[in-house]
């Protein structure tokens, strides 16, 4: 019998909606404790900031230009490299609940396997799983959660927020008391919530396992990633009204609108509504309209998001500890990508390269007969890490496919396997507009230089040091003064580029 | 908002005229488009029932043998405006390249519809170089 894993993701949640991380909105006491009896790592870097790639980067070990998954819309293709299958193969049950996203929700034609299931289609341990249940944001689709909802309660369907509008884009309406585009008022019990039926089906599936099994539990919630719907039975939880506005939201508008004007152009441009880059955020809404209270009540769903997620983690750990397994198991939280969150007065996600997006909460708890001391990692690691890492802690070698490198344990471990940078990648063309970002984070700075696209030339870019401008609002990029930085930074940057896989795969539908 | 606007190609082995034997079959359309599971025509209109129980009922607009050009009409609520339209072109003797190409209003249905696109050029090749070549008209 050797190690058993419950990897735990969340979908589009900032690195500061964890206590353990300096949150002080959301209260999350598993997680907490899972980082105190464990490792926190202070600096996990997504490989891209929306969810197909991300999650890709996380099942297969690659960078996005290796796994071909370029943009939301883009399929994995079914035989890509999975972890999952590794563990398979060497013996481990595997399960996926909750939100998979490697292939495209919109899918009238059912050309995808993850949107078959439920209907009755055998998983045939598709991508290496052995039992595939799936869950996203609402009741709409013909996933094993819409489906539950649809059947058993369909009184509730009714009350999810609409995601997409008339026109099948992100919608732009809102709700609750401030008009927050994406967010609403849910009337659904939370014990119906997707949340908490993602941890009930967790639950039942460790249940069914026999005390020697070694398994791989992939358990993947669709909150907190917007719409902003959990039950309205919660929301006494925080008064939106009583919350600070984020650090990296200036609440004097000409000094919000400075800090963006020193970026590249394309941000003041998605802020004053002359561009819409990707679809990953409401095309109708204009972000310069976005006003303080909006982004205090959506900080305030998005926590009580987090405390749902917490209490359901929370239920699983105790199901754990019922069945007298819990010392065997690893548990590794962590989730896709970020939420911009206000900060600068944007929301949702986009070709945006700063920590709301890119500084990701991860903590692993090695099981205890792993005996591995609690630690904090202060250099920076990859979601590209992650697989190796299951691969590692089932006593198996890494495939070569895998492009990352078990966690490591400590910050000496990380120095001493040269854990020093980290790759991110943008890549979007949509509807004519064509977005190309390669970013490294090192050394606490965070470098984004752009290639030829719709509103650059190739020849701009973003430089910040994380240690003296943590919000990100000086871009250093044409400073003299940060040249050397800049220029050593731009060749590790392209000395470590992952060759991209070409052409690049159609995209095929919007998400 | 514009018009979304997403345009397939592939080149196939295969004469235009024995492609357009497929391809301009509007009869046949499910034969070869991956997740439309049946059809029933009505002059020149057409009803595609696809795999996730939608149904769309369209219009032929053009159907020119001679230009070897299919061209069709969505024509459900959901759609203010859309055009579907297959071009099989000579490339020689025994080669020809589809053009399938989809307009569409609201524009993220062109992504959508125009996915399926991809995929039943896929399979139309597939399906066409199974096939023996048949000897030029």
């Amino acid at each position: 019998m050797g190690r058993k894993i419950l990897f735990i993701t969340t979908d589009q949640q900032r690195y500061d909606t964890l206590g353990c991380n300096g949150g002080t909105v959301a209260r999350t006491p598993v997680a907490d404790k899972l980082a105190s009896e464990g490792i926190r790592y202070e600096r996990a870097v997504p490989q891209s900031v929306v969810c197909m790639p991300s999650r890709s980067t996380i099942i297969t070990g690659q960078a996005p230009s290796t796994h071909g998954v370029w943009m939301n819309g883009v399929p994995l293709p079914a035989d890509a490299p999975s972890v999952a299958q590794v563990l398979k193969d060497a013996g481990y049950k595997t399960a996926l609940i909750g939100k998979p996203h490697f292939e495209p929700f919109l899918d009238p034609f059912a050309a995808f396997a993850e949107n078959r299931f439920a209907g009755g289609e055998p998983v045939n341990g598709h991508r290496g799983f052995d039992h595939f249940v799936a869950a996203t944001h609402g009741a709409a689709g013909p996933l094993a959660y819409s489906r539950f909802i649809l059947t058993e309660h369909p009184e509730f369907a009714g009350g999810f927020y609409p995601v997409l509008d008339g026109t099948l884009e992100v919608n732009a309406m809102g709700g609750g008391e401030t008009g927050m585009p994406q967010l609403w008022n849910n009337p659904i019990p939370k014990e119906y919530y997707h949340t908490d039926w993602c941890a009930d089906q967790a639950i039942s599936w460790i249940d069914s396992l026999n005390d020697d099994d070694d398994f791989f539990l992939w358990l993947s919630f669709p909150d907190p990633h917007h719409p902003q719907d959990v039950p309205n039975s919660e929301l006494g939880r925080i008064n939106w009204r009583d919350l600070d506005l984020p650090a990296a939201y200036p609440s004097d508008q000409a000094t919000r609108e400075a800090i963006l004007d020193r970026k590249p152009k394309h941000w003041r441009m998605w802020y004053d509504g002359e561009l819409v880059s990707n679809y990953e955020a409401p095309a109708a809404w204009v972000p310069s309209t976005l006003t303080a209270d909006q982004i205090r009540e959506f900080t305030a769903y998005n926590a009580i998001a987090c405390e749902l997620i917490d209490e359901a983690i929370g239920r699983v750990l105790s199901a754990l500890a019922a069945s007298g397994i819990e010392d065997d198991v690893d548990i590794i939280f962590s989730t896709d990508h970020g939420d911009l969150g206000g900060d600068f007065g944007l929301a949702f996600k986009g070709p945006y390269h700063v920590d709301g997006l890119m500084r990701l909460p991860l903590i692993w708890k090695p099981a205890k007969n792993a005996q591995v001391a609690p630690s904090v990692v202060a250099a920076p690691v990859g979601l590209v890490d992650l697989a190796p890492t299951f691969c590692q802690i089932a006593g198996i070698p890494a495939p070569a496919w895998m492009e990352g490198k078990a966690l490591p344990v400590n910050q000496s471990d990380a120095e001493a396997r040269k854990f020093e940078r980290v790759m991110t990648e943008w890549d979007s063309e949509l509807f004519g507009v064509a977005m190309h970002l390669r970013t490294i984070t090192r050394d606490n700075w965070v470098l984004t230089a752009y290639l030829p696209g719709t509103t650059s030339d190739g020849t701009d870019g973003e430089l910040y040091n994380l240690i003296d401008d943590p919000n990100q609002f000086v871009n250093l990029w044409s400073d003299p003064s940060a040249a050397a930085m800049k220029s050593d930074l731009l060749d590790d940057l392209w000395a470590n580029q992952p060759p991209q896989v070409k052409p690049l795969r159609p995209l095929v539908a919007p998400v | 908002m514009t018009l979304g606007s997403i345009r397939n190609e592939l080149v196939i082995e295969r004469s235009a005229d024995q492609v357009w034997e497929l391809a301009g079959d509007a009869s046949r359309l499910h034969e070869w488009f991956p997740g439309i599971v049946s059809l029933d025509m009505d002059g020149n209109k057409r009803t595609i029932h696809l795999a996730g129980g939608l149904s769309m009922p369209e219009d032929i607009v053009i159907n020119d043998t001679l230009a070897r050009r299919f061209e069709y009409s969505i024509t459900m609520p959901v759609f203010v405006f859309h055009r579907g339209t297959i071009d099989v072109i000579p490339l020689g003797e025994n080669r020809c390249i589809v053009v399938y190409a989809c307009e569409a209003d609201p524009r993220t249905m062109a992504l959508i519809i125009g996915g399926g696109c991809y995929r039943a050029l896929q399979e139309l090749k597939r399906q066409m170089e199974l096939q023996p070549a048949k000897a030029a008209n």
